[in-house]
């Protein structure tokens, strides 16, 4: 696989490191989360067959996290986004 | 119809004409006492076990394309009882145990070949953690022997034992380790469980379930509604795609593993040698194909093909462990799709939904676990209680902190 990385240009996938779920920015609130908010989180995941936004580390280039939506069923890669603006449009201050 | 001696030499002399279908191609019922979703190894394995062993009557397995199609026709066909956690060994002992029986249970061929198993030891504290393991696999009456260096160069003279990397210092081998005829397992455990009126059927798919004031009722299928008492999913690799169907989130994710096959050569590997550092295991099918592996790719996938990073990978482990691999050519290569679980161990429980059971998780090892996992899972389906070998392999084992995490990694899949 190919990632058009949104700074560096297209390179190869093996570059990369995968953490997972997109989902993962999302962390629950520590002074409101409950266990059962923690245990969802940490463990439960969509899993879809298709459209996927996952977490790649740019470990052997300029250690960037990015944001990439992926076809799980292609492995197709339609959008490739730094995971900071990610994380900053959802309302993370970092 | 029994196979025999006697039946081939007759059917030899009779021009084979009288063989008949192994099994028979039923139209679904309107209602069974429990369906099983997945005619894999794991799904016709339950059907077989709840029906000879569990005394049940009304039971079908549902296939969506052809049973034996998925990963029970696409690994590497490795048996072996060889890990360390209490959670784990008694289970796949079990299992290795049933496969010891296979044949004589299934009267059927399945080519079950005890040839041993090795993992390469590389430095003094693996050889620490390999003797600790070995220990309590025998501690739960699996066998294990720790080799020195003199006994594998005496055993397998072409490894390469000097790599500057990676040098072997020894292994430990499980000598009742080996490889099983991989189609051969679904085909018998098919054929045993349509011979005592299980309903196997075909190229049915399940499109949802019925689900009613916190119970299933049964399936919604592209052949109509079946309806049941009790559903089991047996359906490892497509587990998160089948479970969304019921509104389940699993702590599982798909990822895909790709697997290769030489051209077929004179035998020269005795036994499954496994290069765990190296990421490279290695067996010799009786056809002569060299059987190998590695990792998985390591991103979700349902895919069912890899990437070339990985192939390079796998390819150069072959390489540094066993040079003569060089020679032979690749004949071919393919992808299957993991259920990898969040602690890399497997999971046979109820769902929150009453009558609905779930049987997945097995990361890249359920062939091996085949047949105690189809007998955990007819356990659980006939009598609602979890077999004492698979006690700890429920759902809520991430909530209460009991996971099964043989190598410590977390809750990364792509890292078990």
């Amino acid at each position: 696989m190919i990632i058009n990385h949104p700074l560096l240009g297209p390179r190869d996938s093996a570059e990369f490191v995968y953490l997972g779920d997109a989902a993962m920015i999302d962390r629950p609130n520590p002074e409101t989360a409950s266990p059962q908010d923690w245990h969802d989180y940490a463990y439960l995941r969509e899993n879809p067959a298709g459209e996927h936004r996952e977490l790649w580390f740019h470990e052997g280039g300029d250690r960037s996290w990015l944001v990439i939506t992926r076809n799980t069923l292609t492995h197709e890669i339609s959008k490739v986004e730094i995971a900071r603006d990610v994380a900053r449009k959802m309302g993370r201050s970092k | 119809m029994r196979y025999s001696g006697f039946k081939v030499i007759k059917e030899a002399l009779t021009g084979h004409k009288g063989w008949k279908p192994a099994w028979r191609d039923p139209e679904p019922q309107a209602h069974y006492d429990i369906v099983i979703i997945g005619g894999g190894g794991h799904g016709l394995a339950t059907a077989h076990y709840l029906t000879k062993v569990f005394d049940q009557k009304k039971v079908a397995v549902i296939e969506k394309g052809w049973i034996g199609g998925g990963n029970v026709g696409r690994n590497t066909t490795i048996i072996r009882s060889n890990y360390l956690l209490d959670g784990n060994e008694p289970f796949y002992e079990f299992s290795l145990k049933l496969w010891e029986g296979l044949e004589q249970d299934l009267n059927y061929n399945a080519m079950v070949s005890q040839r041993g198993i090795m993992n390469l030891i590389h430095s003094d504290a693996q050889r620490d953690a390999f003797i600790r393991r070995g220990n309590a696999m025998m501690l739960n009456g699996a066998d294990a022997e720790y080799l020195d260096l003199p006994a594998i160069k005496k055993e397998y003279p072409f490894l390469n034992f000097d790599d500057a990397r990676f040098p072997i210092k020894g292994g430990l081998a499980q000598r009742r380790g080996g490889t099983v005829r991989h189609d051969a397992v679904a085909w018998g455990y098919a054929r045993s469980a349509d011979s005592r009126g299980v309903d196997i059927i075909q190229n049915c798919e399940v499109t949802g379930f019925k689900i009613e004031d916190g119970k299933c009722l049964g399936v919604e299928t592209s052949k109509g509604f079946i309806g049941a008492n009790r559903v089991g999913c047996a359906v490892a690799g497509s587990s998160g795609r089948l479970m969304s169907k019921a509104g389940m989130r699993l702590p599982i994710e798909s990822h895909v593993l790709q697997a290769f096959v030489s051209e077929g050569l004179k035998p020269v590997l005795p036994g499954v040698i496994t290069f765990g550092a190296g990421h490279f295991y290695v067996s010799q099918s009786d056809k002569g194909g060299l059987v190998f592996g590695g990792d998985i790719d390591g991103y979700n996938s349902y895919a069912q093909r890899g990437n070339l990073p990985v192939v390079e990978d796998v390819c150069e482990g072959g390489m540094a462990i066993m040079p003569m691999i060089g020679r032979a050519r690749l004949l071919r290569m393919w992808g299957g799709i993991m259920d990898m679980s969040m602690d890399g161990s497997p999971i046979i429980d109820r769902t929150h939904i009453d009558g609905l059971y779930f049987n997945g998780g097995w990361c890249y090892g359920g062939f091996k676990a085949t047949p105690a996992s189809g007998f955990a899972f007819a356990h659980l389906l006939a009598r609602d209680a979890p077999h004492e070998t698979a006690t700890a392999y429920r759902f809520n084992r991430f909530e209460t902190g009991h996971m099964i995490d043989e190598k410590g990694m977390g809750n990364q899949p792509n890292l078990h």
